[in-house]
């Protein structure tokens, strides 16, 4: 209850001036959003390691700090 | 009143041979040496003269506990920017040079990546035989070895250790929420049971105690190496060794920023009304780091339980009111001690509502999101070994195969200002005159360390130049006498007379 309370006077102390920016609908910058992760997926599966259980058993380091 | 935060990160990169010797120390000294002397072109030694890691802060050394070693005999050099490049145990570590505020920190640290993806061209271009290095900024192997990002924060003495462990203790579990720089699956004994999914820190799991000395066993919250650096009875160096090394720009900022503010108000006595002592803050830190949700509550010493967020916000409520009483100078700039506060809360308020959309801020949302649609791509799930793949990946420095390069991540610094900083020391503190000297006079200085630099002006004896104060050898302080004299000598005379 305590953290609630916290939490809340926080919240509402601090986020009352935020200016409202004109944002997209939701879905339409889903949309945008889920095209470029598209895009940069086909990259990473292009550069990726290809044999990825030999490159991550071969990572190892030891002795450090 | 609290005294500038002058801070630093020092950062344990890992390495790996590709065709070849896989030996880590001999791989890192081809590396540094490849860039020191066909990159930078210079080669000064470290002087390990004031080198002293195993004090500790509460005046006494535990029975049994493991100081660290000095390895005088690894490679170590001291660059133009103030900064230190060096061979520590089995990792090319870079040490950024003293920094004036969170925002020059994150330059240099920044700078360092930039070193050492030249040293990676450099060391490959230097051998013949097809080997080939590869550098990560992460911490760990996946396999239950972690290797450091430590950060360093100046402090007045007079603060009492122990008001500095019960201050900061509640910030160190709980900034993972935006430092963390991710993982997938665990590797510690103590979670054997989670060794797939995904966790906020690299580091968290390695926690075992809440304060002492080792930095490589038995880790604790708090660390208690006592090597200020600088005169011992006006300053200490706070050595912080529960952080991730990030990536993104935006949680380098803030952790730095976040923990020089909590540093100062701990330096003015200033606290809430409500104590946040933890009532297990090691049990604490690792579930922070498991808990995607974010909302899991902790048990608090005053039998009460608290949030993370809920925590967090607390103490940006209290860094608010502090601030607003005695300004910002403790954090460098007004600008940037703003800019500490308002990304704070932006970064609060995000995680609070939905921490998806700080996937441009954060390294651990930004990996997360990034395994997520590899996930519904190729509808593979956390125990496949391309998670792990693709988490190693995310660290690896190289342009050609980077994850995290690859990413519309939000930079704060430009990509001039890091070029820059690769070669020219921050002009806010003692590491501009190192860095001066070592351009103007680089035959002139042997050595050098933090709060030396050795000349040898071709006659005996060698002569030491002490700089006790981070902040005195500054641009400000020393332009004029630099420019005025014509030759190290002539410095050395200056300064004496």
């Amino acid at each position: 209850m305590a953290e609630r309370e916290l939490k809340k006077k926080s919240s509402t102390t601090e986020h009352t001036e935020e200016t409202v920016e004109e944002v997209p609908p939701a879905s339409a910058k889903g949309e945008k959003l889920k095209a470029e992760l598209d895009d940069l997926l086909d990259e990473i599966d292009e550069v990726l390691e290809d044999n990825a259980e030999e490159f991550v058993r071969n990572y190892v380091q030891k002795g450090g700090e | 009143m609290a005294i500038p935060k002058v801070c630093g990160i020092e950062t344990e990169y890992g390495i790996q041979v590709l065709h070849g010797d896989p030996n880590p120390i001999a791989a890192s000294s081809v590396l540094i040496n490849a860039y020191a002397q066909d990159v930078a072109r210079q080669q000064v030694g470290w002087d390990f003269e004031d080198e002293s890691p195993g004090n500790d802060a509460r005046g006494y050394a535990r029975q049994g506990s493991m100081a660290p070693q000095v390895e005088t005999h690894l490679l170590n050099t001291v660059l133009t920017n103030g900064a230190r490049f060096y061979v520590d145990h089995a990792h090319p570590e870079f040490s950024t040079p003293e920094c004036i505020d969170a925002l020059e920190c994150l330059r240099y640290d920044r700078a360092g990546e930039e070193i050492l993806i030249r040293s990676m061209e450099a060391a490959d271009a230097s051998v013949h035989d097809g080997r080939t290095f590869v550098v990560y900024k992460n911490n760990s192997d996946g396999k239950g070895n972690s290797y450091g990002c430590h950060e360093n924060y100046l402090m007045d003495r007079r603060a009492p250790f122990a008001r500095i462990v019960h201050g900061i203790t509640p910030h160190f579990v709980t900034r993972q929420l935006y430092a963390g720089a991710g993982k997938v699956g665990a590797e510690t004994a103590t979670h054997e049971g989670r060794r797939t999914g995904f966790q906020l820190s690299q580091r968290s799991e390695f926690f075992e105690e809440r304060v002492g000395l080792e930095t490589t066993l038995k880790r604790p919250i708090v660390n208690t190496r006592d090597e200020p650096h600088a005169d011992p009875h006006r300053y200490r160096r706070l050595h912080v060794i529960v952080g991730d090394a990030n990536l993104a720009e935006v949680a380098t900022f803030l952790k730095v920023g976040t923990t020089s503010l909590i540093l100062a108000m701990i330096e003015d006595d200033v606290s809430g009304d409500r104590d946040l002592e933890l009532a297990d803050p090691v049990r604490a830190m690792h579930e922070v780091s498991f808990d995607r949700s974010l909302g899991r509550s902790l048990p608090m010493a005053d039998g009460t339980t608290a949030t993370a967020l809920s925590i967090q916000w607390e103490l940006l409520a209290r860094a608010r009111k502090y601030t607003e009483e005695r300004g910002l100078a403790c954090l460098g700039t007004e600008e940037v001690g703003a800019e500490v506060l308002r990304r704070w809360e932006e970064v609060l308020h995000g995680l609070e509502t939905d921490p998806m959309s700080l996937a441009r801020q954060l390294d651990w949302v930004a990996k997360l999101q990034l395994m997520e649609a590899y996930q519904d791509r190729h509808g593979c799930g956390w125990d496949d070994q391309r998670m792990a793949a693709l988490d190693l990946q995310y660290h690896d420095l190289r342009p050609s195969r980077s994850l995290f390069a690859r990413l519309d991540t939000e930079h704060l610094v430009d990509p001039v200002s890091v070029a820059e900083a690769v070669t020219v020391p921050p002009r806010g503190t003692r590491a501009w005159f190192r860095g001066q000297c070592l351009t103007r006079w680089p035959t002139a200085v042997v050595s050098a360390n933090w709060d030396s630099l050795v000349f040898d002006l071709g006659t005996d004896p060698l002569r030491r130049v002490p700089m006790m104060d981070p902040l005195r050898g500054t641009a400000d302080h020393v332009d004029d006498l630099l420019q005025q004299s014509a030759g190290p000598s002539e410095l050395l005379d200056r300064l004496s007379s």
